[in-house]
């Protein structure tokens, strides 16, 4: 059956909105032109949703490029089974809210050896349920592309991504070896189990991310803003207290904070910030003091230097 | 103020527009388009820690990497007690081992005048085509010398890529002048030097800087303690005042991207302006099929719009069923992008394979994508700046070619539009990028491969160029004549190149 008509598809005129700065345009426009790209020149593109509030530009753009038609790919989330409560019930509004395509895919053998990230450590844990798990879904759909939200200010070797970011039929960034791209030419020419992964946000900050947010009234999870939740302490990260799941160890304490995350990944592996910061306009000006990077709180990238990278490699985001 | 739900209602009557601002609000300084660089030069030229230092010295290295930097650098602390910089730019581990750059690294920063991206890019020669790519989007590019050293072949390399990709202003670092005692002759050797080479180039806009990126003088900080012979900017203060390039070109182009139809009852064209401007009730020409439709909407996710400029990406909707696919160029009656099947240009050739005579790649340019034959003509020396007979390119090599299609292609030169004139060549064998070019002009014959081409090409001073375009008699004429815009100087280069 064909879509609705554009004609009477719900769409929120926002007219009242001011339009975009310059710099926020310029950005928009890139990604726009990114999406319809790849859309058109692969077979079966997917776009990785992992419900961040990069995810959540990602989409948003996704929409814009593609409008007044609907996503023309499904989304992917995958699911390690240990993300906050919060964020499942996120995404399943907006699938539902927007009517997009969604396939969630959790490892089997993670599932069934009872991987958690307790017991076998944020290394093995992430690899198995993230690395393993994404190349066990990218496969099984037969998809030619892959969306991230990847952005390059986050860590040093996502500095050296392409936009078309090249990977080998078993999932591999050679880093080496990368084609070059020049002006907005992207070359998506690829051999039948080869992929692309694309990565449209490559140029934004995080603040960008945070002030277009913020200009589009983008939805995104509650736990980015300020709130007073359960937490106890762990190797110096505060994490979130409130599944059952979390065993306390012997002198930890579950207390009361205030606090908000800056990053959202598997609630374990993700320390939340003191913050009271429960407007967009209060994250934008705590976020342009801030003295410390993004990625501070989140321990896989703490295993070792290069260790992003390393994952990256095998197949990781 | 603005009218309300006017998207929907818009969709369905061409003749209704949202209050959209046909031009943007007076920016404020923090939110104007960020200044695209790229830094270049020859291996050991210290552009790694000259950004570092950008970085370190505009505080964009926050508490927790500056940690692991200190970390990292263990041991290899210079003799000032700060850490390594350029290990905040040479994050993969091949690079760290190696102590060199292999790829670009982008790089974000701010100061409270404007925000910067920057592109770090590799010296060795075998990484040129990384360099390469970081020059076709920079505004500006800062070369790097070694005080103590002077220009390289590698420093003429990456100023001829960068003049040749269409990057008009340049930044001289004249770098570890420290390590020369601070030489004030030494400095103005080598800016002389450079600034020759500079305008040999056609470069007009060069600001030489002495500057120790170790010690962070004249990079965010002067350097008036040790080198109060220099009066000039500090290279913070250059890049807050160079101007980002213009996509505002003559002539509206919009390539297609995609076709989008939804539903029986919208079919729009998706892509991103690449030159000029366009609004509803203008008539556009579809090529390569030459058919003529006018614009009835400009469709985007918020508003129907009275106005897309270059750099917008939005969805265009024509008044009549004409058959457009990805691939083909929307374009302005008045002002047409060449097409043929032969001409002229420049590149640089970015593989081991180098670019082998006769060979049918793929070349993409703008969505296009069409086979190619390529045909050397001459090869630039970068010692003597002489263009030598070629009848191959090797890899990093400047060429001049010809292109020669199986059917019509579409470009205009790289000079007056720099999305449509500009390609990419992709090896069928292994579909890597072999090559990044930039079109010069039309060829109306080559060797009789081709039937010659009727059409007669007028290349004129902009203005007599708009003048007769206005006119009725030439309007009608359209199929006969193609009139190129030039400015009075390159009007001789440029028929020359038509002729050889």
């Amino acid at each position: 059956m064909p879509h609705n008509h554009p004609e009477t598809e719900l769409h929120n005129p926002q007219s009242t909105k001011p339009p975009l700065d310059p710099h926020l345009k310029a950005l928009e426009n890139e990604a726009i032109h990114i999406f319809r790209e790849v859309a058109a020149e692969f077979e079966r593109p997917v776009m990785l949703y992992s419900i961040g509030k990069d995810s959540s530009v990602l989409l948003h753009l996704a929409r814009k490029a593609f409008y007044p038609g609907r996503v023309p790919f499904p989304l992917l989330h995958v699911d390690t089974g240990w993300k906050f409560q919060e964020m499942i019930a996120f995404r399943d509004e907006m699938v539902e809210k927007y009517d997009l395509d969604l396939v969630v895919h959790t490892n089997p053998r993670g599932a069934k050896e009872n991987v958690t990230p307790f017991s076998h450590g944020s290394a093995l844990y992430t690899d198995i349920m993230k690395t393993e798990a994404l190349r066990q879904a990218l496969d099984a759909g037969r998809y030619d592309a892959a969306f991230g939200g990847a952005r390059r200010d986050e860590e040093a070797s996502r500095a050296k991504e392409r936009i078309y970011s090249f990977r080998t039929p078993d999932h591999r960034w050679d880093p080496r070896n990368q084609r070059p791209e020049l002006w907005n030419l992207y070359n998506g020419m690829i051999r039948k189990g080869e992929s692309v992964r694309a990565f449209p946000l490559s140029n934004w900050t995080e603040v960008d991310i945070w002030r277009y947010i913020q200009a589009e009234e983008i939805p995104i999870v509650p736990l980015y803003f300020a709130k007073k939740r359960p937490i106890v302490e762990r190797d110096g990260m505060m994490i979130l207290a409130e599944d059952p799941r979390l065993e306390l160890l012997p002198g930890e304490m579950k207390r009361e904070e205030v606090i908000r995350f800056r990053t959202l990944g598997c609630f374990p592996l993700t320390g939340a910030i003191r913050s009271s910061a429960t407007t967009l306009d209060a994250i934008i000006s705590e976020l342009e003091t801030a003295t410390v990077s993004e990625r501070q709180g989140r321990a896989i990238d703490r295993d070792q230097s290069g260790s992003m990278e390393k994952k990256k490699r095998e197949g990781y985001f | 103020m603005t009218a309300p739900a006017i998207a929907n209602a818009a969709l369905d009557d061409a003749t209704a527009v949202a209050a959209y601002p046909a031009q943007e609000p007076v920016r404020a300084t923090r939110d104007s388009r960020p200044l695209r660089l790229i830094t270049c030069g020859s291996v050991d030229d210290g552009k790694s820690t000259l950004i570092g230092r950008l970085l370190w010295d505009t505080k964009a290295v926050k508490e927790d990497q500056a940690a692991t930097l200190q970390r990292d650098s263990n041991g290899k602390q210079n003799d000032l007690g700060l850490p390594d910089f350029a290990l905040l730019l040479d994050g993969l581990q091949a690079e760290r081992e190696q102590g060199i750059t292999i790829d670009v690294a982008y790089r974000y920063f701010s100061t409270d005048k404007r925000s910067f991206i920057v592109a770090d890019t590799p010296g060795h020669e075998q990484y040129t085509r990384n360099m390469a790519t970081g020059a076709s989007t920079a505004d500006l590019a800062v070369l790097l010398v070694d005080a103590r050293v002077g220009l390289l072949e590698q420093t003429r390399r990456h100023a001829t890529i960068a003049t040749l990709m269409g990057i008009r202003q340049f930044v001289l670092a004249v770098n570890k002048i420290d390590l020369t005692n601070y030489d004030r002759a030494r400095f103005e050797q080598i800016s002389h030097e450079f600034k020759e080479l500079a305008l040999s180039l056609g470069v007009r806009q060069v600001t030489a800087i002495p500057v120790s990126a170790l010690k962070g003088e004249n990079v965010v900080y002067d350097g008036r303690a040790s080198m109060p012979w220099y009066d000039g900017p500090t290279l913070i203060e250059v890049l807050e005042l160079a101007t980002t390039r213009s996509a505002q070109t003559v002539g509206f182009r919009l390539p297609v991207q995609r076709v989008s139809r939804p539903g029986e009852s919208f079919r729009g064209y998706q892509g991103t302006v690449a030159g000029g401007s366009v609004k509803p009730g203008d008539s556009v020409v579809i090529l390569p099929s030459g058919m003529v439709a006018n614009v009835t909407k400009i469709v985007t996710f918020d508003l129907v719009r009275n106005a897309a400029v270059a750099g917008d990406a939005v969805t265009l909707v024509l008044d009549r069923q004409v058959d457009v696919s990805r691939g083909d160029v929307i374009a302005a009656i008045d002002s047409q992008p060449m097409t043929g099947l032969a001409f002229d240009a420049q590149l640089v050739a970015l593989q081991p394979e180098g670019i082998q005579p006769g060979k049918r790649y793929w070349l993409k340019s703008g969505s296009r994508r069409q086979r190619v034959q390529v045909q050397p003509a001459s090869q630039l020396d970068l010692k003597t700046g002489k263009w030598n007979h070629a009848d191959e390119l090797p890899m990093n090599a400047i060429g001049k070619v010809h292109l020669v299609f199986d059917e019509q292609a579409i470009f205009d030169a790289y000079e007056q539009n720099r999305t449509t004139g500009a390609f990419i060549l992709i090896d069928p064998d292994t579909n890597n990028t072999v090559a990044g070019g930039m079109i010069t002009a039309k060829r109306a014959a080559l060797g009789g491969i081709h039937a010659e081409e009727s059409r007669v090409i007028l290349s004129l001073p902009a203005d007599l160029a708009d003048q007769l375009m206005a006119t009725e008699l030439f309007a009608g004429r359209r199929e006969d004549v193609e009139i190129r815009r030039v400015t009075a100087g390159k009007a001789a280069e440029i028929i020359d190149t038509i002729d050889g």
